[in-house]
């Protein structure tokens, strides 16, 4: 029995080779656009010495949180990573996760408003966002080259997309838990649909939104060490390097230096998310 | 004046209402409804009158429809047909800006669980009306604080909600639906979900607002009790439809159907109230001995009422005078009472009469009942008017 393979494939690159053809002067407008920008960031955060970068980012972290261990954890890893030779690689996978994480949150999150308020495009949305979640990381990587080629353009473009599905779900989330009594309050005192989503919904479901937020940063590291296969660079091209040159140590340098970029990434932003105590 | 008037009011849950309402004209039940085609029947062909300044309180049972018909009334929920004249204009028809127009200015709600916003002050929540009218920030919080005070909490406007209790939260809700100095309160299960006596506290507070404001409320309730204390009117629902539209006296004494019957039979405290229970202790009497015609008129003035009961110096009970009366015997220069005091037909009863046999006996009373016991001293005095209220405030602890 042979019913021939179907050409699901054959498909597929016909549809990206014909976006490509027609979008890739966009696209690559776009890249260059992205590569000036991460660029200057790069360049400005390297600008600062590495010191300086770790005590302004303890004070920072002082400010926002008012956590002792964390802002000493923090100097301490930092200092690490430092010792360890990786600091301008980490400055790069943090600017690379910022400028990712950025585009994703300003897709996402409207994107999660409007799936909450209208529930056809919530229908559209939905399976579109399994299949972006279910999908393995690395797919993302091969058509990320003929839009934008080689480079950390194309690493942030599958970062996005990667990163971007819980910045949607949470933000969709949020509003939909907001309990209904509340709605109905809002309603009866003839609140417009803007004033609910802004006196309201988006207020509540802050913490829930800055759940999603955490969970798009920690993807978007994850995915930029995996785009280093596709020319990231930074902490990932580290790791990449270290496999093809079998330097066990090394590669674990690199890990450990996402791992305490992760961690103090993690703790900040659940920190920001979690309700503010009332007095 | 009709504040508010609905007429031939339909509610049908449900993606065919037009199949539920053949039914329904063809005499089907709400059950019977539900078990042919699954539509629900909310509220079922009602129509009443909500005067201004009244009270109106909404009664029947869980699932009889009261909670959808007040949701009607500012089209939290869209009826299916029918109308709803509010000052005239059809709630039915309104477009969205004539409705917000609606629920902005004219109709302050209050909810069963407070429905505050838990990340806003006191005195934001209090505000949230005047804010969706889009009043400026200082206008809108100066009015949020007069109405705070109006309940009692100006000292609270700086908490969150979740600080404090039940019945304080309800205060809040209550103060946000008067910051808008609405004409109608609609008022859903305001007080069921608080405990026995803050409920009562919050209830003799509503009467006392009510006194001073005047508002058009209309009241939702499970509970008689509450109604019959709150109530100016009582409509009673089941099954979405209205079985009696009266007053607390007349739904009491004079059920329409058996199911009234019944639903007050079941919750009836007269039977287990007596006379004694629901009198007050009243130091208003004159002493037959002691007292002159110009201090019987102080008394009758200092109480508020036309007529003080005289007693001898046993405290038995000799008669009764009239603030007429006792006018004219000042205007004579007289200075006892004995000439005024109307001794015959002085209804008293035992106090142990049951309440229930009360309003019989008050029914053509000219003045107000006196208790007495059995060596016919005087024990206290039963008033019409509060006789209603003093059942339904008991009841609840009896």
């Amino acid at each position: 029995m042979n019913i021939g393979k179907l050409p699901v494939g054959k498909i597929i690159d016909a549809g990206i080779d014909f976006l490509v053809e027609h979008l890739s002067f966009l696209t690559k407008a776009g890249a260059d656009i992205v590569e000036t920008v991460l660029s200057a960031l790069e360049r400005g955060l390297l600008a600062v010495p590495a010191p300086g970068f770790i005590a302004l980012t303890a004070l920072g972290i002082w400010l926002l949180t008012k956590d002792r261990k964390l802002c000493l954890g923090s100097i301490m890893g930092l200092l690490l990573i430092w010792n360890m030779g990786l600091w301008s690689a980490t400055i790069s996978t943090i600017a690379l996760v910022a400028v990712s994480t950025l585009c994703a949150l300003a897709v996402g999150i409207p994107l999660g408003i409007m799936a909450a308020i209208s529930s056809i495009l919530n229908k559209v949305v939905t399976p579109i966002l399994d299949v972006m979640q279910t999908m393995p990381a690395f797919v993302y990587l091969i058509p990320a080259i003929p839009f934008f080629g080689l480079g950390k353009t194309a690493a942030i473009f599958s970062t996005v997309v990667f990163s971007m599905p819980p910045a949607i779900r949470f933000t969709y989330l949020g509003i939909r838990q907001i309990p209904t009594d509340l709605v109905e309050c809002s309603t009866a005192f003839g609140a417009t649909r803007w004033q609910r989503l802004i006196k309201l919904d988006l207020p509540l479901a802050a913490p829930t939104i800055m759940a999603g937020i955490n969970q798009t940063v920690m993807l978007a590291l994850s995915m930029v060490v995996i785009a280093s296969m596709i020319g990231a660079k930074g902490l990932g091209g580290e790791v990449w390097k270290a496999i093809q040159r079998l330097q066990m140590g090394r590669g674990f340098e690199a890990g450990i230096a996402i791992v305490i970029v992760a961690i103090i990434l993690d703790r900040v932003l659940q920190n920001l998310g979690a309700p503010k105590q009332q007095q | 004046m009709v504040k508010i008037r609905v007429h031939s009011l339909y509610k049908i849950f449900g993606p065919h209402p037009n199949r539920a309402m053949k039914m329904l004209a063809q005499g089907k039940s709400k059950d019977e409804i539900m078990a042919a085609i699954r539509h629900g029947v909310g509220v079922n062909n009602a129509t009443f009158d909500v005067h201004e300044g009244e009270t109106v309180v909404v009664m029947g049972l869980s699932g009889s429809g009261k909670s959808t018909l007040v949701r009607c009334l500012n089209r939290l929920i869209r009826p299916t047909a029918g109308s709803i004249l509010v000052d005239g204009q059809d709630v039915f028809t309104m477009n969205d800006s004539e409705l917000r127009e609606l629920r902005q200015r004219k109709m302050g709600m209050v909810f069963q669980n407070f429905a505050l916003f838990p990340h806003r002050t006191v005195l934001e929540n209090a505000a949230l009306g005047l804010e969706m009218q889009g009043v400026p920030a200082k206008e809108r919080l100066r009015k949020a604080d007069e109405a705070l005070a109006l309940v009692g909490l100006e000292a609270w406007a700086a908490s969150y909600p979740s600080e404090l209790s039940g019945g304080m939260q309800q205060r809040v809700g209550l103060a946000r639906a008067l910051a808008l100095s609405p004409d109608i309160l609609l008022m859903d299960e305001a007080f069921s979900a608080l405990d026995p006596l803050i409920r009562r506290d919050m209830q003799d507070e509503l009467i006392n607002l009510q006194d001073k404001m005047r508002k058009t409320i209309v009241f939702i309730s499970h509970d008689l009790d509450e109604a019959l204390k709150l109530g100016d009117r009582i409509v009673l629902m089941k099954d979405g439809a209205i079985v009696q539209v009266d007053t607390p006296e007349q739904i009491l004494t004079r059920p329409a159907t058996d199911y009234v019957a019944r639903f007050v039979q079941n919750v009836d405290i007269t039977k287990v109230l007596t006379a004694e229970s629901v009198m007050k202790r009243s130091e208003a009497v004159a002493y037959l001995r002691t007292d002159g015609p110009r201090t019987a008129l102080r008394k009758m003035r200092k109480y508020n009422i036309a007529h003080l009961f005289v007693v001898d110096q046993n405290h038995e009970l000799v008669g009764i005078i009239s603030a007429d009366a006792a006018a004219d015997l000042a205007a004579q220069g007289k200075d006892h009472l004995a000439d005024g005091v109307v001794c015959t037909d002085i209804k008293t009863v035992n106090p142990t009469t049951p309440a229930q046999d009360l309003f019989n006996i008050m029914a053509d009373l000219p003045y107000p009942l006196a208790v007495a016991d059995e060596n016919n001293r005087f024990k206290g005095v039963i008033v019409r008017g509060t006789l209603v209220a003093a059942i339904a405030e008991r009841g609840g602890t009896a």
